[in-house]
């Protein structure tokens, strides 16, 4: 059964996130370009991370939205970096899933000219740990 | 022999719970000296400190060793106590089983130990005690204020009301500071002018006050009493005793498009100046780095025009010393620069603008003469966005990790006096928490929400963007309705950060005045002694201290001020005994105490010395002047032939209590 409480010591090992030091000004969801595809939003992943609830933020989509363009993390006053609570999510799930779903050989075949590098550089770090 | 009576004191729990102080007496009590050791609830209390007088009187100790807090908290206390039945004050040793003992340590018994060896290091050194008396310097009987805004200005009429010399340095051509450029003023609304300028006037023809303005400390020497203080006059190229105020000049001069600092550059100025009609001194000053007869000797018009004769273009810098007795620093703040906040498009649009910025803009005698207009094309704003705490509470490289305090205050006031003027428009605070605790501050707030209708959202802006229309694009977070904002807006106005002068952190070296990391001065005691630096004879009054606003900073001027009186009535005082002495037959002259004084106590004299084959040799040795040295022992450490020593710590005090504890 899912310990919230190791859950969430394991985001923050991941992460080195100190989710504690949040302050809720918001600044982070207000600056996120995703924010419309987001079930939930970077502040709220700071508050749950702290609450425990990863399992919420495991089964979201929003560890897939997020464009991992890191705008949080540049304008969070206090330093907290939310993306890296969104990384550690995926993560998570990658691990509890024990595979991986994107290998390098598959690219070729995903190549098209409308496809940005961001997309690439994002789907490995969203698929591959 | 000396006769000691050992004192232990149980504060409360606070030492008794986790030191056993009968043990300690009973230890103690077979030192060798001691007559008597007891042990008592309250040391401190009227009950206590007449037992160790009566002791004193009864017993006829020679010295006195009391455990118990920080010398620092009642070391005085005792010591007067001790004085009062005719003991020696300095024959009185505190051992600090409280802050060094029983609050660090949670063993009972290794406690005891330590408040044992400590209460033996201090009557090891009660034997070595010699008797001290302290030294007298007479008071100089005048005030210098450093910094002419409403602290300063407050303090210096308070401490002249008492009948005191008080002179202002103000490194701008005017007095007032930053009041000077606000509107209306929180949480009364008065005008900030209206309230201000009398006290400026005031100041001015109060006889006792002395306004050097356009000037600034340049040196400071010497101590509590007796400070003296080296002062540039800046030459403004205007005779302020001819200058009569006119202004002519500043009409006719030819060079009108400086950006004019007191309108945060948002308007023009002429090279020569009078910073706002209420100016204190109301004299003009020649801008040297845009007169064009300075520059490049072609022009000299304001001379012709000047009637009184007032323009001298060879005008120098001059030096002025003073000597004062007490000195208040009110140095004040500044807002912090907003470019560093790129997301928030303040480089990028004439229209997002700071606090400061907004309040010159409702000012009647700002650059739009108090009408609200869009600094890019002149237009009426519809739609204002205010941001709060751009910079406070901000831990990165860009802000200010404190709260800048006065930021919820001033933007409600904003925003309330915008939808009063202008009720067409939709006016939003983007706030983080709103702070508000002071009188009627509560109350100005929810008044801004519920009588002036100001949409108060919870959560931050994001980005700014300035569209192709002219109108500003505002993303934001609403965090109750866990939503994403984006608002198009005429105007956008930043509360920034408030952080200290540039000039404070200059001034608190030549002041031996401690600051914290944000180059704040900090006061001796948060609590107990808040208007006091820690360098004796220093005050501090308003923002130099810390963000503070209008009422704050006036309680704290007077505060202030009030000390520098209680200081300036007595006519000598009492130093302190606890100096360096150099002993002259083993000093060899080698500089070293002289490099490492911080105080300047260190001086060397040529000294005729008999040699031990009866010849005469001249040497040169150190001489402290007790005046200025602080005990601060840097001296006894650092002379590598052991002749300094301070009186009260000696060496051979020291190394007693080391042996005590070691042996
Ligand atoms: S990194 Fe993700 S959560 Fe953060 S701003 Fe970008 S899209 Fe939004
Ligand atoms: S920007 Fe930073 S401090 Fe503000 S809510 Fe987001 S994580 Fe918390
Ligand atoms: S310098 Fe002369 S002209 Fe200028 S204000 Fe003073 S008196 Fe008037
Ligand atoms: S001399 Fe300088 S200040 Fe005077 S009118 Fe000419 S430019 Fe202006």
């Amino acid at each position: 059964m899912d310990d919230p409480k190791k859950m969430k010591a394991q985001i923050e090992d991941i992460s080195h996130v100190d989710v504690r030091k949040c302050m809720r000004c918001g600044k982070c969801s207000a600056t996120c370009p995703n924010y419309d595809d987001m079930e939930y939003h970077p502040h709220q992943f700071v508050c749950m991370v702290e609450k425990g609830e990863i399992r919420k933020l495991m089964d979201s989509n929003s560890i897939y939205t997020c464009l991992s363009c890191f705008a949080c993390i540049e304008r969070c006053p206090r330093q907290v970096e939310p993306a890296k609570l969104i990384e550690a999510t995926r993560l998570m799930v990658e691990r509890e899933r024990g595979a991986n779903h994107l290998k390098p050989d598959m690219i070729v075949q995903k190549l098209d000219d409308q496809l940005p590098q961001q997309a690439l550089a994002s789907a490995f770090r969203k698929y591959t740990k | 022999m000396q006769k000691i009576g050992v004192f232990v004191c149980h504060c409360g729990t606070n030492i008794a719970a986790t030191v056993d102080v009968e043990q300690v007496a009973q230890a103690l009590g077979k030192e060798p000296g001691v007559v008597m050791a007891v042990h008592y609830q309250y040391m401190c209390s009227q009950s206590g400190q007449d037992m160790i007088k009566d002791a004193i009187k009864e017993k006829g100790l020679t010295g006195v060793v009391i455990c118990s807090c920080s010398p620092r908290m009642h070391e005085a206390t005792f010591r007067k106590a001790a004085a009062s039945v005719g003991m020696n004050p300095f024959m009185v040793e505190i051992a600090n089983i409280r802050e060094q003992c029983s609050w660090i340590h949670k063993d009972r018994q290794e406690a005891t130990q330590k408040a044992i060896a400590l209460g033996r290091a201090a009557i090891a050194k009660v034997h070595l005690n010699a008797p001290l008396t302290a030294g007298e310097t007479p008071v100089a009987k005048k005030a210098l204020v450093i910094g002419g805004g409403i602290a300063g200005i407050q303090a210096a009429l308070d401490i002249a009301e008492a009948g005191f010399e008080v002179d202002i340095v103000e490194k701008e051509p005017t007095i007032g500071g930053k009041m000077t450029q606000l509107d209306k003023t929180f949480p009364t609304l008065d005008c900030a002018a209206c309230i201000l300028t009398p006290k400026m006037v005031e100041c001015a023809q109060n006889d006792k006050i002395h306004i050097l303005s356009y000037s600034e400390v340049t040196k400071v020497k010497g101590f509590v009493g007796n400070f003296d203080v080296t002062i540039r006059r800046k030459a403004r190229y205007v005779n302020e005793d001819k200058c009569t105020g006119c202004g002519l000049c500043t009409q006719k001069c030819p060079q009108k498009k400086i950006p004019n600092a007191f309108n945060l550059n948002m308007d023009m100025r002429r090279a020569i100046y009078i910073p706002f009609a209420q100016a204190v001194p109301k004299v003009a000053t020649i801008d040297p780095d845009h007169c064009k007869m300075l520059t490049s000797g072609k022009c000299g018009l304001c001379a012709t025009v000047c009637t009184a004769g007032a323009i001298d273009y060879k005008q120098k810098d001059k030096f002025i010393e003073q000597k004062y007795g007490a000195i208040v620093v009110a140095t004040g703040f500044n807002p912090i620069k907003a470019d560093a906040f790129n997301e928030l498009g303040y480089n990028q649009s004439k229209d997002v603008v700071t606090s400061l910025e907004y309040e010159r803009l409702m000012n009647a005698a700002g650059p739009t003469d108090g009408t609200l207009l869009r600094p890019s094309d002149g237009k009426h704003p519809k739609t204002i966005v205010f941001v709060q705490c751009v910079g406070s509470r901000d831990t990165t490289c860009r802000g200010k990790e404190y709260c800048s305090k006065i930021c919820c205050m001033y933007t409600a006031k904003h925003a309330m006096l915008t939808r009063e003027k202008y009720p067409d428009t939709d006016v939003y605070v983007f706030y983080i928490d709103v702070r508000t605790p002071g009188k009627g501050f509560d109350e100005f707030y929810r008044r801004a929400v519920e009588q002036y209708g100001v949409h108060y959202i919870k959560g931050q802006v994001g980005k700014v963007s300035p569209l192709s229309d002219g109108t500003l694009e505002v993303q934001a977070s609403d965090l109750l309705m866990d939503e994403q904002l984006k608002i198009k807006a005429d105007m956008v106005v930043l509360a920034v950060a408030m952080e200290a002068d540039k000039t404070a952190r200059p001034l608190a070296t030549m002041l031996t005045a401690s600051m914290d990391t944000n180059d704040f001065f900090t006061e001796a005691h948060p609590k107990l002694r808040p208007v006091e630096s820690p360098t004796a004879g220093i005050f501090l009054a308003g923002a130099c201290q810390g963000p503070k606003d209008i009422p704050d900073t006036v309680a704290q001027a007077g505060a202030a001020a009030s000390k520098v009186i209680g200081l300036l009535v007595k006519n000598n005082l009492k130093g302190n005994p606890c100096v360096a002495h150099c002993n002259e037959n083993m000093c060899n002259g080698c500089s070293s105490c002289e490099h490492v004084c911080a105080y300047g106590a260190i001086t060397y004299v040529a000294k005729e010395f008999k040699m031990p084959d009866r010849t005469i040799a001249i040497r040169r040795v150190a001489q402290v002047n007790p005046a200025v040295c602080q005990g601060c022992g840097a001296c006894t450490v650092t002379c590598p032939s052991g002749a300094m020593d301070l009186q009260g710590f000696s060496n051979r005090e020291i190394m007693a209590e080391v042996d005590a504890i070691c042996l």
